[in-house]
């Protein structure tokens, strides 16, 4: 056994791990067509109708604002619908184009390098954070930024220091702010501190979140709210809601990913040399699913099948739920390791292990094998 | 006249301000397709044979069409298992028509992808994807010099357009309409315009049975059928075959720039049966190289000194996807060839098959 990573297989068993994820990915894509076609157009049609019909229903409360549990319910029911829209154009729609997983169709309308989404971090910095720097280097420490986000030490593997002690309130406020720290997340602000990058490097990469969130901003917290003219405030606070609810939301689904209990991180030595079945098996260490029900797994964008999206970050996101059982009954005949867990614990042991790794625990260098 | 920008304008200004990423249109797209303007739509309203293999599509152009001049063809888009197939037709009706909407002549070519589609599965209800009308091929203006058409097959669709909207407008000039078809069930629009040639005595109609007189055309040929082609001035849709036949006998004349010629389709690059490469050609950097059939199109774009974004170079993070403006490359994954001009694709995993032009 030549390789570092922390599981017993040998290099041939890798690499036909890898010989049969490919042939997994071969057939899906080979079977793509209209029925794939029709569910992205309809997804992407629920999600207008909800975000127009919970605008409209939020300025349809305006004039039942005397009585109050009517107003209230209205108002509730219109910033839920635009919250679920907001996540669904996040999450099930808008990450899972912008990674090119409807490129197939050849469709400028639904296309990786034209999609906008609504989401203060402007698309084309998203996919070099995510799609390249994330997708690339899974849990690889120093080089995903995701690990942690350059200011959570989510890994015994990350040195302490004393700025760690306030992590649960920089996760808390994180959470609520979530679009915010990903529109933060492309300019490194970490490379900037070490003195790696200048202001000059990264000014236009902050031009263009500029640009991005004004326009953002303008229309929820600005336009919407000043169309309601003396009800200026209640549309406001809807739609801040709405964005806070997406916030949440997708914190708690995306911090799932790669942080709960098992999630294997990874050092540049560990890596060196990385075969296709390699990386295969590195993503498929550091990811961890969420289980649950259908409408579970669109409202996380289907990463709740964070593992399957991993290895096939190109496959339409609705796929993944047929590909699952295949990948795990692989792993289980390679004596791979699959993490999946409820919500409960998915999320529990994340926040645990940032509460936990507040506090200076000592730093391992090697992780012992599982049993 | 107040010049500065209208209320409605204004409007619209603030409609894409809080519609923001998308624009209004993408939610009045909710209620009617053909309402939307960020993407131009017709709805199929009638379909209509003409002959055993072609059909006429009758279409509604959803708002912002702009009216085509007779001669022009239109990119029309439509999803076949799923993916988007755009292909170029020939507007066959008349500008001039009350109701605005434009008809279209599909012939169903074997083995095709797209036609036998258009030609025989759409139905009325339908909604495709529409270009702007394009072309150069606009025919005769009133009182201008003796024309003469050559046509052949579908390469009727275009002058079809041109000789509806001379006899809807009463100025027919003088005009001798020569046509190739297989046999007569085969001419499309045929009965239509023996209909016009018998009532507008400028407009003369010669049909050749290519099956009964398969003679090529030649300058003998001509002198036969229009005696007086030498003096007129000539648009040609038709095969390739026929187009250079006739452009020889034009050349020949010393009567080159009376010839306006138009081809069927792009020009198609044939796909080889091996995995050979071809020449590469990168546009927005002007540079050629040549490249074999397995080195990915990233490799080969760096190689010449070529800037390519990239990012993974393994095909999924897609920051080195690049237009595809002519040629076929292959799908190093899957083996697949691509070759639809305007497809973007993954130059890190996808080689020449043949030749190739990239918008790089």
């Amino acid at each position: 056994m030549t390789h570092q990573l922390p599981v017993s297989i040998d290099d041939a068993d890798i690499e036909q791990f890898g010989r049969e994820l490919d042939a997994i990915q071969r057939e899906v894509k080979a079977s793509l067509g209209e029925l794939d076609r029709r569910y992205i157009l309809r997804m992407i049609e629920i999600q207008r109708t909800l975000a127009l019909g919970g605008r409209v229903l939020i300025f349809a409360s305006l004039p039942l604002l005397p009585a109050v549990p009517l107003f209230l319910g209205v108002i509730g029911l219109g910033t839920g619908a635009l919250g679920i829209s907001k996540i669904l154009e996040n999450m099930e729609i808008g990450h899972n184009v912008i990674h090119g997983q409807w490129d197939w169709m050849g469709d400028p309308q639904i296309h990786s390098s034209t999609w906008e989404w609504d989401n203060v971090c402007p698309a084309e910095q998203w996919k070099h954070s995510h799609n390249v720097v994330h997708h690339s280097w899974t849990n690889v420490i120093g080089r995903d930024r995701d690990v942690g986000y350059a200011i959570l030490r989510v890994t015994e593997q990350q040195p302490w220091k004393p700025a760690y002690l306030a992590q649960p309130l920089y996760s808390a406020a994180l959470a609520g702010l979530f679009e915010w720290g990903i529109a933060m997340h492309d300019l490194d602000l970490g490379a900037l501190r070490r003195g790696k990058l200048t202001l000059a490097d990264i000014r236009d990469r902050l031009a263009g979140i500029g640009r991005k969130a004004g326009k953002q901003v303008m229309k929820d917290y600005v336009l919407w709210p000043l169309l309601a003219g003396p009800c200026f405030l209640p549309v406001l606070l809807a739609n801040a809601a709405a964005n806070v609810m997406r916030n949440l939301w997708s914190f708690a689904i995306i911090f799932c990913g790669h942080f709960p209990d098992g999630a294997h991180v990874f050092t540049e030595a560990q890596i060196g040399g990385e075969t296709r079945g390699r990386w295969y098996l590195r993503q498929v260490l550091g990811s961890c699913n969420i289980s649950g029900g259908p409408l579970f797994h669109v409202m996380s964008g289907n990463l709740s099948h964070q593992i399957e999206h991993h290895l096939f970050p190109d496959l339409p996101s609705h796929r993944y739920p047929e590909v699952a059982p295949r990948v795990r009954a692989l792993c289980a005949r390679f004596g791979i390791p699959y993490n999946t867990g409820s919500f409960a614990r998915q999320l529990g042991t994340t926040l645990r292990t940032i509460v936990r790794l507040a506090l200076p625990t000592r730093t391992t260098r090697t992780r012992p094998l599982p049993a | 006249m107040n010049n500065g920008p209208s209320i409605w304008s204004r409007l619209a200004d603030v409609a894409s301000l809080v519609a923001t990423p998308l624009a209004p249109s993408h939610y009045l797209a909710l209620v009617s397709p053909l309402a939307a303007t960020h993407a131009l739509q017709a709805r199929v309203v009638a379909v209509r044979d003409e002959t055993a293999d072609a059909r006429t599509l009758t279409l509604r152009p959803g708002r912002g069409w702009r009216p085509h001049r007779a001669g022009q063809h239109v990119r029309v888009s439509l999803a076949i298992d799923g993916r988007i197939a755009t292909r170029t037709y020939s507007i066959s009706s008349s500008p001039d028509r009350r109701d605005g909407r434009i008809e279209i002549t599909v012939k169903a070519v074997l083995g095709g992808r797209v036609s036998p589609v258009l030609a025989r599965e759409v139905r009325p209800g339908a909604v495709l994807s529409l270009g702007q009308p394009e072309g150069a091929l606009v025919g005769p203006v009133g009182g201008s010099r003796p024309a003469l058409f050559v046509t052949a097959g579908s390469g009727i669709t275009p002058i079809a357009s041109m000789v509806r909207t001379f006899a809807a407008r009463g100025a027919m000039p003088d005009v001798a309409h020569l046509h190739y078809a297989p046999t007569g069930p085969e001419v499309i629009f045929g009965d239509e315009l023996r209909a016009l040639a018998a009532a507008h005595p400028w407009y003369r109609l010669i049909i050749v049975h290519t099956r009964d007189d398969p003679r090529r055309v030649s300058a003998d040929r001509l002198d036969e059928l229009v005696p007086d082609w030498r003096t007129r001035e000539t648009w040609a849709c038709a095969p390739r075959g026929l187009l250079e036949a006739i452009a020889a006998c034009f050349e020949r004349e010393g009567r080159t720039s009376a010839l306006h010629i138009e081809r069927f389709g792009a020009a198609i690059v044939p796909v080889p049966a091996s995995a050979t490469g071809g020449r590469v050609r990168f546009e927005a950097t002007g540079t050629a190289t040549r490249a074999d059939g397995r080195t990915p199109l990233l490799r080969v774009a760096e190689a010449a000194g070529v800037h390519a974004p990239h990012g993974c170079r393994m095909g999924i993070c897609h920051t080195c996807d690049a237009t595809l403006l002519s040629g076929c490359v292959r799908d190093l994954r899957t083996g697949d060839q691509i070759d639809e001009p305007g497809r973007r694709i993954q130059i890190c995993v996808c080689a020449a098959a043949g030749d190739v032009d990239l918008a790089l």
